[in-house]
């Protein structure tokens, strides 16, 4: 996966600044015309005139009686309004100069805007309109497999891993998880099955990484294909035709934080959720500080980085990889419990790509913790996106629409982001001597 | 089932013997990424040590056979009062899976007495599964050797299915066989265009080409199942409300190759020639060179004026084309099940599996067309084992993937023969070499001395 770096590297150093405000040109003006896009399809079409008007629900339940009414907003003013930022973000990104810190802020506003006013344009003139609240529980549900699958792959690469089998630990810790669940009835027992399968295979991704030397990336899809046809063969002869006592699970139980869970609209939605959403928050705030505040995340970080070097200090480099990877596994498998326990049962190849996602969370977040969050939550989002307007009625199908977040992650990897740099060990094995 | 006979202890120290050939070429410290890639897959390796892999793999699956019969492991619970009652109930469970598993694949011995037709079927529907992963395997080794992994396998060969069907239901006034010739170009132009998008973001704007392959492979899919299929000019009318498109017309199918009753078209010829023009590619070829370079050590072939983006560009360019040579045989090929129309899953996970057969293969050509032809084997093989022996076919993906790691990992299967040749002869102890660090894949240094000797 260094070849990237190793390729950029070269072309970098020879011209720094000139590809630089070119490309920032170059995005600018690209983001300028995604908006001026939205501002026409969005702001000018018939679906937002005659002073259509939107509605956001903000009622958690919406056959609640009382509580918060809708907002409505009148659709094209917003629209354009919203367009308009976005147009002007842009030009403001493509010619005034600024630091890096105030670009993010920059591009953060153009995102929102854009969403904001496809938000208004989607649910223009319907009765019922978006129900916010449940839009973010969505996103959070969505989003917590996909932060425990990054946070795996961001242990393993951090310290010099390759890991694309995160999908096969999702598998497998579902499966661990279901089986144990449907056996034990306690669903806390069979999240813990779901973390000691996950760690299982990630167990075996260590293994054969460090001691047997396969190569990385082929390793990862060897893993996953291992992974689905277990976990299938094994759903076929064994859960099919015993489903209930095999295969069924109940839901995780909500948990109320007292005090916060009471906050205008986000408290019932965010603070009134399952413990391993919490759990979840909690491990990315922890992997961060442990990566870069504790004595285990500095050498972490130098194995993945120079384990030669690392080695002369006397790490023990295989031994903090094997660790890593388990670690990580278990993570991954906890996401893995925590799809069966969303849905109720097992299916098979059930995780149906998300371990990708997952990987593509990592590297978009380029190898931190927050990073993994925010871009696991974006594809978590607009995953609630499609569910929320499949209802509606649009123009456009909303299986296109679902494209809309892998095409803005190809947008943002070839030029927002630009040359990401991996983990300067990520996927050599390190052999002493 | 796994008793080590001594054939296959000798087996093992002759696989041991012959990986450990001295190449005394000491190499730096210095790995580089290409390095690795190339050597995985390039590396020498005894074919023993991919025979015993099979067996091995084959033995794993048997005991999965085993353990999810519930007849059989209730036998397991009497096991010390009646052994033979489980042992016999285990054996007629793997002996049935594997015979049929064979019949299914090479040939069922009731058919000798049988037409022509009947005896060579099951090997028609070998090369008909092995067809599709030839050229998905060799698309693979093409990127591997430049240095890149290709994921994308998925979207661009649905790319490529889209363009194939467009023209083979669309394009009907071509006659007859310039039909047939300019459909299949269609997908190979389709594919690789998808393919070069990778590319060309990789080495003009450095994008991963793993997160790039991932993301278009979601945009194909999405595309093609979400918006495609229901617009009017795909979506086939007679098939209402299923996401389905129209048939290709007879003229853009590819014709069987060996008569009407066996399951195999001419995509077989076409991927024996795509093999021989990649094995040319890399051999003669100066792209093909250049590639190998690139794929070594990219600052050293820079150095040596090799424009290294340009070769990125175009190996992505062929892997993405013969991907899209998968997309023609999985809609105007006999393995097409929806009378040569395009549906959402008409990827099949041969993206993915491609990845498994290169690997086997070592992204060698030929290796590929044997690990796809025991792949393709193993599919048709199992089909038939469904059916007859009521085995779920998952079992072939396990077996495959325990097959890829074995032979990738060469060590663990000498180690697993090694360690039962030391309990039955152990008057070789004492002088046995240490493992050896780096079995064949990262270096070219193997500095094992052959302590069994």
């Amino acid at each position: 996966m260094s070849t990237a770096s190793a390729t950029g590297n070269a072309t970098t150093t020879v011209a720094a600044v000139v590809p630089d405000t070119r490309s920032k040109l170059i995005s600018g003006l690209a983001e300028a015309i995604i908006g001026a896009l939205a501002l026409w399809g969005f702001g000018l079409s018939s679906r937002v005139g005659d002073n259509t008007h939107t509605l956001f629900g903000l009622k958690f339940d919406p056959n609640q009686v009382g509580g918060l009414s809708p907002i409505s907003a009148p659709s094209q003013p917003v629209a354009l309004a919203l367009s308009s930022l976005a147009i002007l973000c842009g030009l403001v990104r493509a010619f005034a100069p600024m630091t890096r810190k105030v670009q993010i802020w920059v591009d953060g506003v153009y995102f929102a805007s854009i969403v904001l006013a496809f938000l208004v344009w989607v649910a223009a003139g319907s009765t019922v309109g978006l129900n916010i609240p449940s839009i973010i529980a969505l996103t959070a549900a969505g989003a917590v497999p996909l932060i425990l699958g990054s946070l795996s792959g961001l242990l393993c690469e951090r310290s010099g891993v390759v890991n694309i089998a995160i999908e096969g630990q999702f598998l497998f810790g579902a499966f661990s998880a279901v089986i144990t669940a449907s056996s034990t009835g306690s669903l806390w027992a069979g999240a813990i099955a779901g973390c000691l399968g996950g760690a299982l295979m990630g167990s075996l991704l260590a293994v054969f990484a460090n001691r047997y030397l396969i190569e990385q990336v082929v390793l990862g899809v060897v893993l996953n294909l291992l992974a689905l046809g277990i976990t299938g063969f094994l759903y076929k002869s064994l859960m099919q035709t015993n489903q209930s006592s095999y295969n069924s699970v109940s839901q995780f139980d909500s948990f109320r934080i007292p005090g916060l869970a009471s906050i205008w609209v986000i408290g019932p939605v965010l603070f009134d959720q399952p413990l391993i959403i919490y759990l979840t928050v909690f491990l990315v705030v922890l992997v961060h500080l442990g990566l870069f505040r504790t004595r285990w995340g500095l050498r972490t970080r130098a194995v993945g980085e120079h384990p030669a070097a690392a080695d002369t200090v006397g790490i023990k480099v295989l031994r903090l990889r094997y660790r890593n990877v388990m670690l990580g596994g278990a993570f991954a498998g906890l996401g893995g419990a925590w799809l069966v326990g969303n849905v109720g049962n097992f299916t098979e190849a059930m995780t149906n790509g998300k371990g990708f996602i997952a990987l593509a969370a990592v590297i978009f977040g380029r190898w931190s913790p927050f990073g993994a969050l925010a871009a696991a939550g974006l594809f978590g989002f607009t995953d609630a996106l499609a569910n929320q307007t499949s209802s509606l009625q649009l123009p456009v199908p909303s299986d296109l629409l679902s494209t809309l977040p892998y095409v803005a992650t190809l947008f943002a990897v070839a030029g927002l982001i630009g040359r990401v740099r991996a983990p300067a060990a990520d996927g050599k094995p390190y052999i002493k001597g | 089932v796994s008793t080590p006979e001594p054939e296959k202890n000798e087996a093992a120290a002759a696989a041991k013997s012959a990986t450990a050939a001295p190449q005394p070429q000491p190499e730096g410290p210095s790995r580089d990424w290409g390095v690795i890639i190339r050597n995985v897959f390039t590396a020498e390796n005894s074919a023993m040590v991919t025979f015993l892999a099979i067996v091995l793999a084959l033995v794993v699956g048997a005991i999965m056979i085993v353990l999810s019969s519930t007849d059989t492991m209730n036998k397991l619970g009497y096991f010390f009062a009646a052994p033979g009652d489980f042992l016999s109930s285990a054996w007629n469970e793997i002996s049935s899976a594997y015979s049929s598993l064979f019949k299914g694949a090479i040939f069922d011995p009731a058919t000798i007495s049988g037409t022509p037709d009947q005896f060579f079927g099951p090997i028609s529907n070998t090369l008909e599964y092995a067809t599709p992963l030839i050229f998905g395997g060799l698309a693979i080794s093409v990127a591997f050797r430049a240095g890149m992994f290709n994921i994308g396998g998925q979207g661009q060969l649905i790319v490529g299915a889209i363009f194939a069907s467009y023209v083979g239901f669309s394009w009907t006034a071509l006659p007859g066989a310039l039909h047939m010739i300019v459909a299949v170009l269609a997908g190979i132009v389709g594919g690789m265009l998808y393919g070069g998008i990778v590319g060309w973001l990789k080495a003009k704007r450095g994008a991963h080409e793993v997160i790039v392959t991932i993301m278009l492979n979601y945009v194909a899919l999405l595309f093609l199942g979400g918006w495609l299929l229901n617009t009017s000019v795909f979506h086939n009318p007679a098939a209402a409300g299923q996401a389905i498109s129209k048939p290709a017309a007879s003229s853009a199918v590819l014709p069987h190759l060996f008569g009407d009753q066996l399951f195999t078209d001419i995509g077989l010829l076409f991927a024996l020639a795509a093999a021989f023009g990649v094995a040319w590619f890399f051999k003669r070829s100066k792209l093909g060179f250049e590639v190998r370079a690139v794929g070594l050590r990219p600052s050293a072939a820079r150095t040596a004026g090799i424009n290294v983006s340009r070769v990125q560009i175009a190996s992505m360019l062929i892997s993405g084309a013969l991907m899209g040579l998968i997309g023609v045989t999985q809609t105007l090929g006999l393995a097409n099940p929806n009378n040569n129309s395009l549906s959402p899953n008409i990827d099949a996970g041969l993206g993915f599996s491609a990845i498994t057969v290169a690997l086997l293969g070592r992204t060698k050509p030929w290796g590929v067309v044997g690990a796809s032809l025991l792949f393709g084997a193993l599919q048709a093989g199992g089909a038939l084992m469904q059916t007859q022996a009521q085995v779920s076919i998952e079992i072939i993906t396990v077996i495959q993937a325990l097959i890829v790691i074995f032979v990738a990992a060469p060590q663990l299967v000498k180690e697993i023969f090694r360690l039962r040749a030391h309990r039955i002869d152990t008057g070789k102890g004492g002088e046995e070499a240490p493992p050896s660090v780096d079995p064949f894949h990262t270096t070219e240094t193997i500095t094992v001395a052959g302590g069994e000797e």
